[in-house]
């Protein structure tokens, strides 16, 4: 039983950032407004940011901007006293791609309200039947 | 439906939690994350590079491929935003004017217009908010600020936290606080459409050059220390150079879509009444 309660308070932030993706995910299935799907999206796309930054942590490590890389002389650089920067990279490239999905979707849903004057679920289905 | 979501959810999470058992402790530093690759990049960045900030020097040198489809995506959401919402074919609409001195609202039906240039007439929208001096002269001193700060951010991305997505998104939202405190028509007065659909293209167009131009001049695609037969300096200050070109392309073009995107969605294409 301890076991189990050490494993959780040495992960519990990968716990934390399942239940955010999991709101997201019911957010996007479960919600009937068009909005609401996207803003679950959006909950989706931000918690695995979190995690994957979250992976590149280290205890006790700092930025990961060389310090004093300009000075004279040549110093050491010590791996494990930076955060690892590579999450960091690709979050970026992921920051930037929700962006773009998110200005999309909200132009679809905005054609959408023009052509069916309801954004919500059921309601553009039985339009959709009636035609 | 909910109950099937929330069926799917539960389960999803509980296997994902269960998964995190094997994960490693948080905070580690010999987590096989941290060990494999990234000491390479943390350690030879200054060396090889010249750039103190490691994920500017990953994402623009050593990924900068990934970087260029990625300004790529980037614009072509702008593109695709553009082609799904904007209308140019107009119906004769109603417009509604405000006489200044005395406050009388005039609204003319079926297209026929006041001349642009009148000082007695000013148009208004059609859910219009009372003229504030304080909020528009505010935003009006602030944008060149907030533009200073963003070519700030792009500049120094070599030094501190930034870079050419930050500094673009920054300069995108000082032309978005000119169409939020003033109106869509004057924001698209500053920053013209056709203007907005060049500057979007030749920020990917910079990426790519300076990749071709890498080309021509005897090295491989994206490697920038080809460049060091053309800039002063040795071939970690070309790298340097290189990296804040491909930024800066890489800010203009996110400048030019977040603009794109917001004209397209507050209007619902028309771009002639904003927010």
């Amino acid at each position: 039983m301890s076991e189990i309660v050490s494993t959780i308070v040495a992960n519990y932030n990968y716990w934390l950032y399942i239940v955010l993706m999991m709101i997201g995910l019911y957010a996007m299935i479960a919600k009937n407004n068009l909005i609401k799907k996207l803003v679950g999206m959006n909950i989706f796309q931000t918690a695995i940011i979190l995690f994957y930054v979250s992976i590149g942590c280290k205890r006790g490590g700092t930025i990961p901007i060389i310090e004093h890389a300009h000075g004279p002389g040549h110093h050491v650089i010590d791996s494990a006293h930076y955060v690892n920067p590579l999450p960091h990279v690709l979050m970026l490239t992921a920051i930037v791609v929700s962006v773009s999905t998110f200005g999309v979707a909200l132009a679809l849903a905005v054609k959408i309200y023009q052509q069916y004057k309801t954004l919500e679920e059921d309601e553009i289905i039985m339009r959709l039947r009636e035609k | 439906m909910k109950i099937v979501g929330l069926l799917i959810v539960v389960l999803s999470g509980g296997l994902l939690l269960y998964a995190t058992e094997d994960f490693p402790p948080w905070g580690d530093p010999a987590s096989p994350a941290s060990t494999v690759v990234s000491p390479r990049y943390l350690e030879k960045a200054v060396e090889e590079a010249s750039v103190p900030n490691v994920v500017t020097a990953v994402l623009a040198d050593y990924r900068g491929f990934d970087t260029m489809f990625e300004t790529t995506v980037i614009f072509c959401a702008g593109v695709a935003c553009f082609v799904l919402l904007r209308i140019f074919t107009r119906v004769p609409e109603d417009r509604y004017y405000r006489h200044v001195p005395t406050g009388v609202t005039i609204h003319i039906k079926g297209g026929g217009k006041i001349n642009e240039r009148s000082k007695v007439f000013e148009r208004i929208d059609t859910l219009w908010t009372p003229y504030d001096l304080i909020i528009r002269t505010v935003c009006r001193l602030l944008v060149p600020f907030i533009q200073l700060f963003a070519l700030y951010v792009i500049a120094h991305g070599h030094h501190s936290p930034g870079g050419g997505f930050q500094g673009g998104v920054i300069l995108g939202a000082s032309i978005i606080l000119v169409a939020i405190s003033e109106n869509l028509r004057a924001a698209i007065g500053r920053i013209s459409e056709r203007l907005d659909g060049l500057l979007s293209a030749i920020g990917v167009f910079i990426y790519a050059g300076i990749g071709a131009l890498c080309l021509l001049l005897g090295a491989n695609f994206l490697d920038y220390h080809g460049l060091a037969s053309l800039l002063p300096g040795d071939q970690p200050a070309a790298r340097s150079h290189g990296i804040l070109g491909v930024e800066i392309g890489v800010g203009i073009t996110v400048m030019a879509v977040m603009i794109c995107i917001y004209n397209n969605l507050s209007s619902g294409g028309k771009q002639d009444e904003g927010l």
